[in-house]
């Protein structure tokens, strides 16, 4: 079958997609909320105030969400997922928890998707925690390559930047069934 | 700034030299040339979350917000229209109770956000956006108002075609999609690199939309219909279990 091709989101989509709360998924006053957060840059290391990132992950036990109520959140349900737009700075920063690993053993990380204007597809990549465990991915990449793909523990949240082109270009991926 | 004219010899340069999706590296639409990525992507097999996708329910959404017509106090202006469809994957399965936003200009072109300023009037009865989950056939329905064509500054000139803006879920973490639906034989298809950014025809036609009188609503609105296939997905049938 034919698969419908991308489009920009443009410089509009704050009207559909941003909502209150998409970057909470959990309150930032929750005892164990971490801060995801970075910019998005652009091949000359521009910030890129025009970008939509959303993030997907599992539990901290490594559990993959099936609650809804990403939209209208309660406060309480974990749905792993969210979005956040970045700000005229570049900066985006959503209040989590860390996820744990799916497979007993693997590294966690967080499954990230950009979107911005200026880029006519979505890009998808992988926000990893810091560590040593064995990884399919990052073990095939080089290493200036491979840390593009980890992020930086602070005191209270990682720090996962995006370079869209360029000097320290992040590491984008595809899967084996969508078109290219 | 260059002309349309300098524009459509770069579009034309470029006709057939992409896949079936748009090129990411696509120099006529300008803000794309210091923010796509030069080296390939790495293919993965997708794995843990990757498989699976966030749930939406109805707790999620009103039923109202897919009537864009109703979001103001007054009828907005314009044509009032009916867009209907399907989502469905790659394996021709209905992606059922997921979510689907839309985003849009009002009838005169002019979109509700601050960095829109062009001198067209801005509709206090319309927003312009909406949003539904899909039901159990992957079907979707949204009232609303045509939107207009409106211009852009890529170059001297430029237009785009009147679209809407659709962002969709599959059941993988995958089949992520942001898209934009257009209107049968709108004038500036040939003329626009945001819709030439898909360099193959046969691709850039699963963007436009088919007038569909069967959907049209006596005495108060037009339809159209517009369905939309995502990738494949990746579980298995254990893992779905």
């Amino acid at each position: 079958m034919s698969f419908a091709p991308g489009q920009t989101v443009g410089p509009f989509f704050h009207l559909g997609l941003p909502f209150e709360g998409g970057n909470l998924l959990v309150p930032a006053g929750h005892p164990d909320a971490v801060r995801l957060h970075g910019r998005v840059l652009d091949g000359r290391g521009a910030a890129v105030p025009d970008a939509l990132i959303e993030i997907w992950q599992a539990d901290p036990s490594g559990a993959v969400p099936r609650a809804t109520g990403s939209i209208r959140r309660d406060g309480f349900t974990f749905t792993g997922w969210g979005r956040a737009q970045t700000d005229g700075d570049g900066h985006y920063w959503f209040s989590t928890l860390v996820p744990g690993a799916t497979t007993p053993g693997r590294r966690p990380f967080f499954a990230v998707t950009v979107f911005a204007r200026g880029l006519t597809d979505r890009l998808f990549t992988r926000a990893y925690l810091p560590g040593d465990e064995p990884d399919a991915l990052l073990d095939g990449l080089s290493g200036e390559r491979r840390a593009t793909l980890i992020t930086t523990r602070e005191e209270r949240g990682l720090l996962f930047d995006i370079h869209l082109q360029g000097e320290g270009e992040t590491v984008f991926l595809s899967y084996p069934r969508q078109a290219r | 700034m260059e002309t349309q004219a300098d524009m459509s010899r770069e579009i034309e340069a470029l006709r057939g030299s992409g896949g079936p999706q748009p090129r990411r590296d696509y120099p006529p639409y300008r803000s794309s040339v210091l923010r796509h990525p030069t080296r390939d992507l790495h293919q993965v097999d997708p794995e843990g979350v990757e498989l699976w996708a966030p749930c939406f329910g109805a707790a999620d959404i009103d039923d109202a917000e897919a009537d864009l017509t109703i979001q103001r106090s007054g009828e907005p202006l314009g044509e009032r229209i009916v867009v209907t469809g399907r989502v469905i994957d790659g394996d021709g399965r209905p992606v059922r109770n997921q979510l689907v936003e839309i985003w849009q200009a009002n009838a005169s072109g002019r979109y509700w956000h601050q960095r829109d300023q062009h001198p067209a009037p801005l509709d206090p009865n319309f927003i312009g956006a909406g949003r539904c989950l899909t039901d159990d056939d992957g079907g979707y329905t949204f009232q609303t108002i045509k939107p207009g064509a409106y211009p852009w500054r890529n170059h001297l000139n430029a237009w785009r075609p009147a679209h809407i803006h659709f962002s969709l879920f599959g059941t993988d973490f995958t089949q992520r999609l942001v898209t934009q639906m257009y209107f049968p034989g709108d004038p500036l298809f040939d003329l626009d690199p945001i819709f030439q950014s898909v360099t193959d025809p046969k691709a850039r036609e699963l963007l436009i939309a088919a007038y569909d009188h069967s959907v049209t609503t006596p005495e108060r609105a037009l339809g159209y219909r517009w369905d939309i296939v995502l990738s494949g997905t990746h579980r298995t049938p254990l893992e779905e279990s």
